[in-house]
């Protein structure tokens, strides 16, 4: 789509979707939000560039092959779900660390998990969407 | 209270289908990852097993919430076994795909989709929570969708339909079937629903309930009315992917059964007249369909169905001596059924078709070959002193002491028509004087394949061999270990002890 105005709008919309993105991401753990809407907020701002600018503009701002994002994610989640054996809990406990940080609030094994999440879900989005893209 | 054997064999798989996508381009490395993954696999398995079998009974609260509000992992003789069997499977079809599959179909995630189905299955075994069965059932089928179209072929997407929808429809049945039981109880622990359930008067509402979960569970193990699904789809996807799903897909329908139907739903007689009923018409209408057909994915496809129905027989009986027929058939149909399909994979790629009309030759051709595929076919059977003779002994046995003459006559009939269709096969493929078969211009054929492929296809054929011969020499043990299993799922009050950790009044 060569719309100026699309063009122009969705060069702001990226940046600032992607930070709503990670603040949906942390509030998540309490309130509505999480990695998975997180994760597709992030991509549906790489897919709007993507119809403003073009599939091939988009990838050279991507870098990474989305599709690798996944098995990342996945071993962020992993790490997180079986960190508490380290301490010699039972698979998945929740482990926080004491002092809420500040802006991100408390950090903890769940907030790595859900990261993991959100990385799942940008690269599997992503994949899915530049596949199609690619064979139309 | 926090033994990490009891979730290793699920994460572990999980990690493995994780380094297998990072090697996404990489076939070769996949390859012998795979291998060594699924063979590290199976070494934890049996860690596992081993634990269970001398120490007993494990659990494990994830998230550390305790019993009827998180999610229990409960690792009992039955669910270890099951989690050893699958690994087992899972190893030879990993060594057997990297010579039958396509460079193609690999490319495009074969090997990580087969460690997630993996993972599911093992997860299956290992939940003590009814919801989390059904979250692990979605694992598996959605990782077979994938597995099942990889490489998109016109009649392999034809067959992928019947499945997912049919496959769907299941998952529908049994989330309803939840549904009902956490409105009458409001717990999804299964060891907690095992109290409640009894103290329901209603028990209309529990009959409706437990037919939910039958009608659930019989879609997706292929019994009588809800078998149609399996004849149409199995034989399309390529041996190393039928060899999986035959050996352990249907399996963990009857296994989700035994456990539902032994610890929730305790005798009644009105769902054990239905199950022989539907045992007895399973076994036949499978054998028939055995009977008549020419490609021999199809006809072992119907065998599935129908040796699903003496699983089926066993549950419907439930005495303990019936229950360890079940969990002995299960033992040897689990190693036998993929060792068929991988069977019919290498005449597959030997002659290039698997219509048994045209096959021929193959002892001539290759005698030594054609000895090691006898031991699978003649298991199946049930020859003496082979595996499949000993569970249905205890099938016999067990239809003897609570009087079900005519399911005992449908057992027997069952085992005739096997052994009819497998002499057939025999005769067609092995005996028969075979004749020149057109080369098909696509794929590779057996002989020109390099001697470590040659390797590769064989020797899943003979680890999994000498398995089915284990169990069928070494019956004692298995006796021994399927009597442990029957005598624990019969008498559930230690499993619900060490789920709620709490004892409990005599019940």
């Amino acid at each position: 789509m060569k719309s100026l105005i699309f063009q122009t709008a969705s060069k702001y919309l990226l940046p600032l979707l992607l930070l709503f993105s990670v603040f949906i991401l942390l509030r998540g753990h309490y309130l509505p939000g999480g990695g998975f809407v997180g994760g597709l907020m992030a991509a549906i701002a790489f897919i709007l560039h993507s119809f403003a600018f073009g599939l091939k503009e988009t990838r050279s701002i991507v870098r990474l092959n989305p599709r690798y994002l996944m098995p990342i994610g996945l071993a962020l989640s992993i790490m997180a779900a079986v960190s508490p054996w380290l301490v010699n809990l039972p698979v998945m406990t929740g482990l926080w660390y004491d002092e809420p940080i500040k802006l991100i609030g408390m950090v903890g094994s769940a907030l790595v998990f859900d990261i993991g999440v959100y990385l799942v879900v940008i690269g599997s989005t992503l994949t899915i969407m530049f596949s199609i893209t690619d064979t139309i | 209270m926090s033994n990490i054997w009891i979730v290793l064999p699920i994460l572990f798989q999980l990690t493995s289908a994780v380094l297998l996508l990072f090697f996404w381009n990489y076939i070769k490395i996949q390859k012998i990852l795979s291998a060594l993954l699924s063979l590290l696999g199976l070494g934890i398995s049996l860690v596992l097993f081993k634990e269970v079998y001398n120490e007993g009974l494990l659990v494990t609260q994830s998230g550390n919430w305790s019993a009827p509000f998180g999610i229990s992992f409960v690792a009992d003789t039955f669910g270890t076994t099951m989690v050893l069997l699958a690994s087992v499977a899972g190893l030879a079809v990993s060594v057997f795909a990297s010579a039958s599959m396509t460079k193609a179909r690999l490319q495009f995630g074969f090997y990580p989709m087969l460690h997630f189905l993996i993972m599911g299955l093992q997860g299956a075994f290992l939940t003590g929570d009814i919801f989390n069965l059904y979250v692990w059932f979605e694992v598996i089928i959605i990782s077979s969708f994938v597995l099942i179209t990889i490489g998109g072929k016109k009649a392999q997407l034809e067959g992928a339909i019947k499945y997912v929808a049919l496959n769907l429809l299941a998952s529908v049945f049994f989330l309803i079937g939840i549904a009902f039981l956490y409105g009458l109880t409001g717990s999804l622990n299964m060891a907690d629903l095992a109290l409640k359930v009894q103290e329901i008067d209603n028990k209309g509402l529990i009959n409706v309930t437990a037919s939910l979960f039958l009608v659930a569970f019989g879609i997706k193990s292929a019994v009588f009315p809800l078998y149609f699904w399996l004849p149409a789809s199995y034989h399309t996807p390529p041996p190393a992917v039928a060899a999986i799903f035959g050996g352990l897909l249907t399996k963990v329908g009857v296994y989700a059964m035994v456990r539902t139907f032994t610890l929730i739903f305790v005798g009644d007689e009105f769902l054990s007249v239905i199950l022989s009923v539907m045992a007895a018409l399973t076994i036949l209408s499978g054998g028939l369909g055995a009977m008549v057909h020419q490609h021999l994915g199809k006809i072992f496809g119907y065998f599935i169905i129908c040796h699903i129905g003496f699983m089926m027989a066993g549950v419907g009986m439930m005495t303990e001596l019936a229950i360890m027929g079940t969990v002995f058939y299960l033992v040897h149909d689990i190693v036998v059924k993929t060792n068929l399909f991988m069977v019919s994979g290498i005449v597959l790629k030997i002659n290039g078709t698997q219509n048994i009309k045209e096959l021929g030759g193959m002892y001539q051709n290759y005698p030594l070959l054609s000895l090691l595929m006898a031991i699978p076919l003649f298991s199946l059977v049930g020859i003496p002193p082979l595996s499949g003779f000993w569970a249905k002994l205890f099938f016999i046995q067990g239809g003897l002491e609570s009087n079900e003459y005519l399911l005992i006559a449908f057992i027997v009939l069952g085992s005739f028509l096997t052994l009819w269709v497998i002499a057939k096969v025999w005769a067609e493929v092995f005996w028969k004087k075979g004749e020149n078969l057109p080369k098909k211009a696509r794929g590779i054929y057996f002989r020109e394949l390099g001697r470590r492929q040659k390797l590769a296809l064989i020797l899943p054929v003979v680890f999994l061999s000498i398995i089915s011969l284990y169990i069928g020499l070494g019956a004692e043990n298995i006796v021994s270990l399927s009597e442990r299993i029957a005598k624990e799922l019969m008498n559930p009050e230690a499993y619900i002890e060490a789920v709620m950790s709490k004892k409990l009044n005599a019940l």
